[in-house]
């Protein structure tokens, strides 16, 4: 999966999660979860169906490391490895 | 026979409009099963019946709004259950009516009136409920009046008109005005007395943070779940916070936590957790993963709204340190979590940094006093310091 189909991949479950929001306006350093406004539990589900579609699973103790798209995108990356 | 009535789902709803019947006159019916889709302000939700037998009568007409309480239809009861629905029989008959009918009926009037213009009543009430403009209709009826079949077709036509963005915008739009009406109701009506109460959940959060170490992320746990428990539990041995008031106060055995899903574009739900202090973690969780996504998408039964005996509100991460809750008529309290955060606690003589938030309950003055309330909140703290005995 290259880094343009993760980020794809990311706008198309972000918009699973919150239908009302334009995920692909995010730009890389803005925190996700802030500007689109969503809770813990859209949070949960979100990582849930990524780890459906990629097969990473992201632990708890991460979540720190990934908030923005740019950082959520190099994790991926680097988990691919 | 037993009157199947619109129900009430929550203060905040005073009628509903029957979309479809599920079940046809002879139909055999047992608890659970989906009688009809009735569309409210919280959209569109699957009505079930809570008697066994056999569909009488179906007394609305598809496309009609009624009031709660109205008798909607007639179950002919099953033989073994007859003896014990005798009592409730008697069949109170309410007007079928639109419940604003009185004030849009005349608004409506009045502007036919001014510009003449031809419609049957049953035409014109039909138009008023479903916002359709008369004078914008041509009339296929005798000397050009407006018939059912013309408001019919000009319904179905707006139907189509309106996209599904406006539908759901139109539904929050509803959805606010109807928590305004509730909260509204309950300020003047109940008494309210507001306690808080300063929690340290550093050995819940940790405990939390151990368990879903070892989890696969489907079966992870969120504050929530541990939260609801934890409310639930302490709750046993209060029961006048967990009432309804009705002339009086009603403790209720069952302990169904309403907890509020706030809507990302506004406005709140507050689907019902059932039997929650009897419920593991897990099954909390469980039950949260099926009923938030459901409420967030407006896709509920009518038992996911449902006899909540108390609420629970629940800032989240970030957002404010504390929300005093307005009670949900006709419960008596509602129990309320700010964002925690890190403070600097002093704990057995030692400063520390410690995850804190505030927990606070609204209570019913008429119910109970700051006493229980405060023993209450000191009573959920203790389960919060133990999370493994939750």
């Amino acid at each position: 999966m290259s880094e343009e189909e993760i980020r794809k991949t990311i706008f198309q479950l972000l918009k699973q999660i919150a239908p009302d929001t334009e995920p692909s306006i995010l730009k890389p350093d803005e925190n996700i979860r802030k500007t689109l406004d969503i809770d813990s539990f859209d949070t949960l589900h979100f990582l849930v169906s990524l780890n459906e579609k990629m097969g990473i699973e992201i632990p708890e103790a991460d979540y720190g490391k990934i908030p923005t798209l740019k950082t959520l995108v190099d994790y991926l990356l680097e988990k691919m490895k | 026979m037993i009157d199947f009535l619109m129900p009430s789902l929550g203060a905040d709803m005073e009628a509903g409009t029957l979309v479809e019947w599920r079940k046809r006159p002879g139909d055999s019916v047992k608890r659970g099963d989906i009688i009809a889709d009735v569309e409210t302000q919280k959209g569109l939700i699957e009505i079930e019946v809570f008697d066994e037998g056999v569909i009488g009568e179906l007394l609305i007409k598809e496309g009609t709004k009624v009031p709660v309480g109205t008798v909607m239809a007639t179950i002919n009861p099953s033989t073994s259950i007859l003896e014990t629905k005798e009592t409730t029989t008697q069949k109170t008959v309410i007007a079928i009516q639109p419940t604003e009918e009185k004030t849009i009926k005349k608004a409506v009037t009045e502007q036919f009136e001014k510009k003449q213009i031809k419609a049957s009543p049953l035409a014109k009430r039909i138009a008023a409920e479903n916002n359709i403009d008369l004078s914008q209709l041509q009339g296929t009826g005798e000397g050009g009046a407006i018939t059912k079949e013309d408001i019919e077709n000009a319904i179905t036509q707006k139907e189509k008109i309106t996209k599904p963005e406006e539908k759901m915008s139109l539904q929050l739009e509803a959805i606010r005005l109807a928590v305004a009406a509730a909260v509204s109701k309950s300020n003047k009506e109940i008494p309210h007395y507001y306690l808080e109460k300063k929690i340290d959940m550093t050995k819940a959060l940790t405990w939390l943070r151990e368990s879903n170490s070892k989890r696969p992320i489907q079966k992870r746990l969120l504050p929530a779940a541990l939260i609801i428990k934890a409310t639930a539990k302490s709750l046993v041995d209060f029961p006048n916070l967990n009432a309804i008031w009705d002339n009086g106060v009603q403790p209720k055995k069952e302990i169904n936590i309403g907890f509020v899903v706030s809507l990302r574009s506004g406005g709140v739900i507050v689907p019902t957790i059932r039997n929650a202090d009897l419920k593991s973690i897990d099954e909390i969780m469980e039950a949260l993963n099926d009923i938030i996504p459901r409420a967030r998408a407006m896709k509920l039964r009518s038992s996911d709204l449902t006899d909540s005996t108390i609420t629970i509100t629940s800032l989240g991460e970030g957002g404010a340190d504390t929300v005093f809750g307005v009670i949900y008529p006709p419960q008596v309290a509602i129990v309320g979590f700010g964002g925690s955060s890190q403070q600097a606690v002093v704990d057995n003589g030692m400063l520390g940094i410690r995850s804190v938030f505030t927990a606070t309950l609204a209570g019913d003055h008429r119910v109970t006093d700051g006493l229980t309330g405060s023993d209450f909140l000191s009573t959920l703290n203790n389960y919060l310091q133990n999370p493994e005995s939750l």
